[in-house]
């Protein structure tokens, strides 16, 4: 927890630090998938109320960064990663991203409730909650699986996204959550078991050190097997189609490969070759989550335009 | 004597002041756009009456149907009774 007195501001702070509380490379991906969800909904939205609903999710997602550097600025004083965020590094209070994340939270919430529906708002809230309260303040520090359950806060965008244009949830909005919920794990442990991180330092459990390298491998191939029949059973719903799984059945064969070779690799292999498949697994991993957003956009687009037909579909 | 009294925390922090401004004008644009949206997209007259804080009748579901059917009769009964 966040210890004022420990942090004191040493310069002052410019925009720039106020915007990077917001931690913009997370940004990017809620907005992405957040574009996507509304995007194939069946519903059209007016393109202003569109614009200003992937805005307020931006900014959501922003202020719980922002409440997440407040009450972790303890921790991130300690690792060498995280060390020149803006209030380790002197240039924010703690109080003051405090103030911002809450702000923020409360506008973003506000203004999406008034511009959309007050379903989209809520899974907004409840997101923001998530990720300060319930992954920040009680699970991160507190049980290895916790980025299992942090990935949870980064997987609500489409679906909020999808609230937006439809006002409810479905199949397709709960399918394309569970995509990312699953995919979070591999991803993270696959970076985890490359990176030489200093949670331990920082007394926060992670499962390459709570329960060793070994368990990790073991665990990303077990993420990585639903993970395979989540991206693919999103092809067979209103939002998939044949483009969606040719490019999900190529992406899916192309991780699971990385994950199981993985998972065959001892450490000893790994060190010898520097985790040249790590590495590559953990970029795999990348191109596979844009890849499947991606393709289920140009799916929207080709049915769009009737051109999925020739398929039957 | 200069009304404007300069000082060197108006320079220190002339970035974030002006960032806060113009956050604060894309505030102001934001609400407006959404306003313009919101209005040109109602489909009913009435609906523009909407949120005054103060009881409209007319305003109730079937109001306007029931008040046209109220003329048509009366005018129907103006016209029987002039013949």
């Amino acid at each position: 927890m966040t210890d004022i007195t420990n942090h004191t501001q040493t310069r002052e702070a410019q925009m720039g630090d106020y915007f990077a509380l917001m931690k913009p490379r997370v940004m990017q991906l809620v907005v992405f998938t957040a574009l996507v969800g509304l995007l194939v909904a069946p519903v059209g939205v007016n393109p202003f109320i569109g614009f200003v609903a992937i805005l307020c999710i931006a900014v959501g997602a922003g202020a719980s960064g922002a409440l997440n550097m407040w009450w972790d600025a303890d921790i991130d004083a300690i690792m060498k990663r995280t060390a020149n965020r803006p209030i380790p590094s002197g240039a924010v209070t703690p109080g003051e991203a405090l103030g911002i994340g809450m702000a923020l939270s409360f506008f973003a919430v506000i203004l999406l409730f008034l511009a959309t529906n007050a379903l989209a708002a809520g899974l907004l809230a409840f997101t923001i909650f998530f990720y300060a309260v319930i992954y920040s303040m009680w699970l991160k520090r507190s049980t290895p699986q916790n980025i299992v359950i942090g990935g949870a806060a980064g997987a609500f965008p489409p679906m909020i996204g999808w609230a937006v244009a439809t006002g409810g949830v479905s199949i397709e909005s709960v399918l394309m959550f569970a995509l990312i919920f699953m995919w979070t794990p591999p991803h993270f442990w696959a970076l985890a078991l490359f990176v030489k991180s200093d949670y331990g330092n920082a007394n926060v459990p992670m499962l390459t050190e709570t329960h060793g390298r070994k368990a990790t491998r073991n665990h990303i191939l077990a993420y990585c097997v639903p993970l395979v029949l989540v991206a693919l059973g999103l092809g067979f719903t209103s939002i998939g189609g044949p483009f969606y799984l040719v490019v999900a059945l190529g992406l899916n064969i192309w991780f699971l490969k990385g994950c199981y070779d993985i998972w065959t690799r001892t450490d000893a292999d790994s060190e010898a070759d520097n985790h040249a498949v790590e590495k590559h697994t953990f970029k795999v991993s990348l191109y596979y989550l844009f890849g499947h957003f991606g393709a289920l956009l140009i799916e929207a687009l080709l049915r769009a335009n009737g051109l999925t037909a020739w398929a039957g579909w | 004597m200069a009304i404007k009294v300069e000082h060197e925390i108006h320079e220190r922090r002339r970035g974030r002041n002006t960032g806060v401004g113009l956050l604060l004008l894309a505030l102001i644009g934001i609400v407006f756009g959404l306003t313009v949206v919101k209005v040109l997209g109602l489909t009913d007259i009435r609906q523009m009456e909407r949120f005054d804080h103060v009881a409209r009748p007319q305003l109730e579901p079937g109001a306007l149907e029931a008040a046209e059917q109220r003329a048509a009769e009366a005018a129907a009964a103006a016209e029987e009774a002039t013949e």
